[in-house]
């Protein structure tokens, strides 16, 4: 099953035409991914990856059934492509864009309230679902089916944990990247609900960053709504105050925004957390071992 | 992007927001023409900086006499303010604002900030007015009063009416602080900032509200559709270095360890920077390639850290994903041969291509250390720190 993509899922992309889109939805078609087409406004009615090509989202979704998109469009244009996919009911929608205005997100979060819509991002590396598919930037091949699921604001922090529980012999159930931007349309305790309801999922991985209350919220969410383990780490402990380190979101303008004060508000929920980056992998495993055989069993 | 006190205060007066009367100049001898052109008898000077802190740091100083204006700002500009935010080097002051001084009978808080849980712009005003927000925050917070605005209509008048009664400006004041509330707000989200704010907003002698200092930062992404906003950037108040990065496409920002990092995407990079702190090292920079980075850009990040010379050694770390480590390999071996770096050079690459990286960094008559992974990388660039440090240690003993 897994959490926003499934073997059910139709995708399309917006800016399908486009270099990068291009390159990424070959790749995702590669793993199996269900790419029912995609939209590039002024060139609806060609073939593109032996897909068709549609103008706008709804007429995509009308001909296609699509109800994933991911949207390759360029900072400036994005949130125009977001609320258009929203317009069009298409219910997961994945934003690859790094560096739309942050002004520009809040009006996409006014637009998409009481639609239904999830937003994952925007400047995420995307969702994956090993062995199902994915919409995303993310190198696939070093994902592995599993039943961990991973939520993250970073890509690459990402793929470095993935690469640390592969040396241990642990798969992912999903993979998703909520963005480093100030504001974005999933947080990280909308995706702790979706993997706690997932059946497939036994334990999740939260890799937050400086900046921002996200974590925190959603560690104390957990700890009331949770009963899967979460191991939680969150990057920066060594960033000064009131600089931007690389992404939007990620800076520290008050004491609750650093790594330190996060990490040992989320040890006193009483989460299982990593304070050394290189220790992401074997925490998970530790958190894994601690689980009772019957809870496994009982999922 | 910050800009400067005088140019927020620009910017706001085409919102009808009312601030001192005053000019920005750049010699002691304009200060006293301007002082002399606004008239009155008493004066404000106030540096010109993009740091917090300035009044503590001598950098606002009052005047009564148009050669006292004359003489403080003789002494500001060409000096270095240094003030809590700007490190112990400070800031060169380059100009000085000139303003009428008021007579403050009170003061009051007043900010935008786009807020990240409520994911919408929300109004922040106090009665506390004139000290840091952060520490009222924290001290009273009962004295914080918030308003989130709806995007769809904007800031409306009886928010503004709430919020001014909450923190008491009653009777004549209060439509003066629903026009100075809406002229932030219009700003605001005219100029794609990501924050504003007056402090202290202040009744003066003649009853009138005035916006004495005020602040604002902008949307670096939001710039390209801003060019009004972006003429206002001062290169002088940012890092050289910081500034070549970003003209190459690279995200830099410097600190004060010895530890040079070149990582790709910023998570990576500040759980590098981690990784090295816990090994008892101290990172000298914070670098991210970004995606898709070609040779070229490898060897620019090389020659940017470079340019530090605290660094006594760099650590290369890359999760390739859309990158290619063979690119970055042989961006490596390009900085080496062309910069002739002596540095030790601890390289972990892993993802994309990595065989072909690693095979081009063997191929090569550099000593590059290599390394399996995070711990290993970061545990080899602090010994090589150490090493160094060691070394030069014995060679003083030796000479002394």
């Amino acid at each position: 099953m897994s959490v926003y993509l499934n073997k059910d899922s139709r995708v399309i992309f917006q800016g399908f035409t486009g270099q990068h889109a291009t390159f990424h939805a070959e790749e995702a078609i590669k793993m199996g991914t269900n790419v029912v087409g995609g939209v590039t406004p002024g060139k609806g009615g060609t073939l593109h990856l032996g897909l068709p090509v549609f103008d706008t989202v709804e007429e995509a979704v009308l001909a296609t059934g699509a109800d994933v998109s991911g949207i390759f469009a360029p900072p400036p244009f994005a949130a125009d492509a977001i609320m258009e996919a929203i317009d069009a009911g298409i219910k997961t929608i994945v934003v690859i864009a790094d560096g739309i205005p942050v002004q520009d997100m809040v009006h996409v979060e006014r637009y998409r309230l009481g639609t239904g819509a999830v937003i994952i991002g925007p400047n995420t590396p995307g969702i994956i679902t090993p062995g199902v598919g994915k919409v995303g930037i993310m190198p696939s091949h070093i994902y592995s089916p599993g039943r961990i699921g991973i939520v993250s604001r970073s890509g690459t922090l990402n793929y470095e944990a993935v690469a640390q529980m592969s040396e241990l012999g642990l798969g992912q159930s999903s993979s998703i990247g909520i963005g480093g931007d100030p504001v974005n349309g999933t947080d990280f305790t909308t995706v702790l609900k979706a993997f706690e309801e997932d059946p497939e999922t036994d334990a999740v991985l939260m890799i937050g960053e400086i900046g921002g209350p996200q974590e925190v919220d959603a560690a104390r969410w957990a700890t009331k709504n949770m009963r899967k383990p979460l191991i939680g780490y969150v990057a920066g402990l060594s960033a000064p105050a009131g600089r931007r380190m690389g992404h939007a979101g990620a800076i520290i303008s008050q004491e609750s925004d650093t790594a330190t004060a996060k990490i040992d508000t989320m040890e006193e929920l009483g989460m299982y957390v990593v304070r050394n980056p290189a220790d992401i992998g074997a925490t998970v495993l530790r958190a894994i071992k601690m689980m009772s055989p019957k809870a496994v069993d009982q999922r | 992007m910050n800009i400067h006190e005088y140019q927020t205060k620009d910017l706001l007066k085409h919102y009808e927001v009312p601030v001192p009367q005053g000019r920005v100049v750049h010699s002691d001898e304009q200060a006293a023409s301007v002082a002399e052109e606004i008239g009155g008898s008493r004066w404000v000077v106030k540096a010109q900086i993009h740091s917090g802190g300035r009044g503590k740091a001598g950098g606002v100083r009052i005047g009564s006499s148009v050669n006292e204006i004359r003489a403080i700002a003789d002494e500001m500009i060409g000096s270095r303010l240094v003030t809590h935010q700007t490190g112990p080097e400070g800031r060169l002051v380059h100009r000085v604002l000139v303003e009428q001084a008021s007579t403050i009978v009170r003061e009051f808080y007043l900010g935008l900030v786009i807020d990240r849980a409520t994911r919408r712009i929300t109004m922040i005003a106090s009665s506390e007015g004139g000290v840091e927000i952060e520490e009222v925050a924290q001290n009273t917070p009962e004295r914080i009063i918030k308003e989130v605005i709806d995007p769809a209509v904007g800031l409306l008048d009886f928010q503004c009416r709430k919020v001014a009664n909450k923190i008491g400006l009653k009777g004549a004041l209060l439509p003066q602080a629903v026009k100075i509330m809406k002229g932030l707000y219009r700003c605001m989200r005219d100029s794609d900032a990501v924050m504003a704010e007056i402090n202290p907003l202040a009744i003066i002698d003649n009853g009138q509200l005035l916006a004495l200092d005020a602040k604002m930062s902008f949307d670096d992404n939001a710039l390209y559709r801003r060019p009004a906003i972006s003429e206002l950037r001062d290169f002088d108040e940012e890092d050289p270095k910081e500034v070549e990065a970003t003209a190459h496409g690279l995200n830099y920002i410097a600190l004060d360890g010895d530890v040079g990092c070149i990582v790709n995407g910023a998570g990576l990079a500040m759980a590098t920077m981690d990784a090295i702190t816990l090994h008892g090292g101290r990172p000298a920079n914070f670098l991210d390639v970004g995606g898709g980075a070609t040779p070229k850009k490898v060897a620019n990040a090389f020659h940017i850290v470079l340019q530090d010379p605290a660094v006594k050694t760099i650590l290369i770390n890359i999760f390739a994903g859309i990158n290619r480590c063979d690119w970055i390999a042989t961006g490596i071996i390009q900085a080496m041969r062309d910069q002739n770096i002596k540095l030790p050079i601890v390289v972990r690459l892993a993802g994309t291509n990595v065989e072909e990286g690693r095979a081009i960094l063997n191929a090569s008559k550099f000593p590059f250390i290599i390394a399996n992974n995070l711990d290993d990388a970061s545990a080899k660039a602090v010994a090589e720190v150490n090493n160094i440090t060691r070394k030069v240690v014995s060679l003083r003993k030796e000479q002394a």
